[in-house]
């Protein structure tokens, strides 16, 4: 025994920063200033150093949305899970169970009606924390039950996207659904009634190569990544750099894929002048 | 059945053994005027019925190859073999024309009809001329021009599907991929007229149902038809490519997985051993099916053809719903 086998370790922990950024801060991914969730929320999940769109929790969203925050929830049938039966290193039920555990709701879609700016509207909107907002049989449904239900109360039916693409889980029946939606959104378009699609971060595969890209107006929120192969398969695909600004929304707005690019904080505001616009009132 | 000259695949290797031996028996026959057709005729039918023996239970992963076969009959030996007077239409109108997906007029059975195909290309030439069957947003939009066609002179469209996807690509994206596809998805769900699709070969991902949101869906035997390739699903859910055979199994793509989930509607049986084996008796095998589909279709009205069409895809998952 020596002072240096003696040698007791100080016990002071060094607190990791996932727990602080759990319980009240919040580190930008764009800039890395601290945002304090507080004030986070307050700004829509919008960094106020630089102007960063963090994702925002698909239910402050529609409170966001909707006046007075006041929104009633459509409910959705419920689907048969995993018509594959499928498994890779975890069973798709599984993966299910613990994602509808976390979020305390059954798949990647809420759809919602309500008012906006005083106009009777529906909104579906994808949940991109519930396994990448990708989009199966249950979020086919809940576009095609929101389109339907804007046709049956004459309402404008806006999508709002946060989407990796098609729920591989599900095979074929999830390409299916690009077809579904469209059919749905067709329906809804012939009759005369406003789509707007508004596409966050990120929309790509096939929720960008179906509902999302056929909207009456295509609105993309600032700094969205929107595509339709990931960049990861382009980069290897062509083995080159991609170019600065690559499939973000306003790239996509240069190259006439958007109507409107908007700020976060603005979204609402400009949902209403377009619907006011369109609708004539 | 005329035999087409085959490439065998890694799997059909016993295969390949006894049309060895068959080749070597001829070139003795050939030197030594020795009669050796007995011999011969018991090796070809032992040939044929190892090759229905093996042809009966493909694995998914058996089938992908087989669907990819270079040897396949493509779009265009449809076309050449089951349209008359076909007459190549070029171009989007917009931006170029992308070869990637052939299409234009022609007469099938003696009725005008829009055709159109995606094309793999066979050697390295006709590969890089058609961009390996993956079309860029010009090719989607060309569709949806010939669609336009269809509808304004009453015409059936046909559409064969082989492709691998639609290329993932800088230009692609700047053009609006995601556009082109979700439109022309949109374009086939207007048509007014009897719409029937066959997937071929390989039925890829969005670059697919773009061209195969139809009346009436149709698979060779041994095509495959995905939402992501085997290869990319092994990438991502297992990290791992080595798990392709795995992701294969679980995706479910084979023509009769497609049809036991109410995706497809009909699955055309390919001569033994694959239609790379009987090239024109597999095209003649679709243009059966597919004329038995556009007659059933034919006395349909325009508004009802596309209402069937919308909800046929409406559907689309909903029949697996929970009874409540």
């Amino acid at each position: 025994m020596n002072w240096i086998s003696d040698f007791v370790r100080p016990k002071i922990k060094k607190a990791s920063p996932k727990e602080l950024s759990d319980n009240l801060w919040t580190k930008c991914p764009e800039c890395g200033q601290m945002l304090f969730n507080k004030e986070l929320e307050k700004d829509f999940y919008v960094c106020s150093f630089c102007g960063h769109h963090l994702r925002l929790p698909v239910l402050k969203r529609l409170q966001m949305l909707f006046d007075d925050g006041k929104y009633r929830a459509l409910s959705l049938p419920k689907l048969q899970d995993d018509p594959l039966n499928f498994k890779d290193s975890k069973k798709y039920t599984d993966r299910l169970r613990s994602y509808r555990k976390l979020s305390g709701r059954d798949d990647a879609i809420v759809v919602a009606y309500g008012e906006i700016g005083g106009i009777k509207a529906v909104v579906a909107i994808l949940d991109f924390s519930f396994m990448g907002g990708s989009m199966g049989t249950a979020v086919g449904e809940g576009i095609v039950r929101g389109a339907e239900f804007a046709l049956k109360t004459k309402s404008p039916f806006i999508a709002i996207s946060a989407s990796g693409g098609a729920r591989m889980q599900e095979g074929i029946l999830s390409l299916m659904q690009m077809a579904r939606t469209t059919a749905a959104i067709n329906q809804l378009k012939e009759k005369g009634f406003p789509y707007i699609s508004v596409m966050t971060d990120p929309t790509t595969g096939g929720v960008s190569a179906s509902f999302a890209m056929l909207g009456d107006i295509n609105i993309a929120e600032k700094g969205s990544v929107i595509g339709f192969a990931g960049a990861r398969v382009i980069e290897q695909t062509i083995r080159e750099q991609l170019p600065e600004g690559f499939q973000k929304a306003e790239y996509l707005q240069a190259h006439g894929m958007v109507d409107i690019v908007v700020n976060r904080t603005e979204l609402r505001d400009k949902l209403i002048k377009i619907l006011k616009l369109l609708l004539n009132r | 059945m005329e035999k087409s000259n085959t490439v065998n695949l890694d799997f059909e290797k016993t295969i390949a053994e006894v049309e060895e031996k068959i080749l070597h028996l001829k070139d003795i026959e050939l030197g030594d005027g020795v009669n050796i057709d007995g011999e011969i005729t018991r090796l070809r039918q032992k040939s044929e019925r190892l090759l229905k023996q093996l042809y009966s239970k493909l694995t998914p992963w058996q089938k992908t190859l087989v669907a990819r076969h270079p040897d396949r009959p493509h779009s265009i030996d449809y076309i050449n073999l089951l349209i008359e007077d076909f007459e190549n239409l070029s171009g989007d109108r917009c931006f170029a024309d992308d070869l990637a997906i052939i299409g234009g007029l022609g007469k099938f059975n003696g009725r005008s009809v829009v055709v159109i195909g995606q094309e793999k290309g066979r050697d390295l030439e006709t590969r890089v001329k058609h961009n390996f069957g993956m079309a860029k947003p010009e090719g989607y939009r060309k569709v949806q021009r010939l669609m336009d066609i269809a509808d304004k002179f009453n015409l059936p469209v046909i559409a064969f599907v082989d492709t691998s996807g639609a290329f993932p690509g800088v230009e692609a994206e700047e053009r609006g991929q995601a556009q082109a596809i979700a439109s022309c998805i949109e374009r086939c769900l207007k048509l007014k007229v009897p719409f029937v699709s066959v997937v071929i070969g390989e039925g890829g991902s969005g670059g697919a149902i773009a061209v195969a949101t139809a009346n009436r869906i149709i698979m060779l035997e041994h095509s495959i038809y995905s939402v992501i390739s085997p290869e990319g699903c092994a990438s991502i859910l297992w990290r791992s490519a080595d798990k392709v055979k795995e992701a294969t199994e679980a995706l479910c793509l084979t023509a009769q997985d497609l049809r036991r989930l109410g995706v497809i509607d009909e699955i055309v049986a390919e001569p033994t051993g694959g239609a790379q084996r009987h090239r024109e008796e597999a095209i003649k095998r679709v243009g059966m099916a597919v004329a038995r589909h556009l007659k059933e279709l034919e006395n349909q009205s325009g508004e009802e053809l596309k209402r069937r069409r919308t909800e046929k895809f409406l559907k689309m998952g909903r029949h697996l719903a929970k009874s409540e």
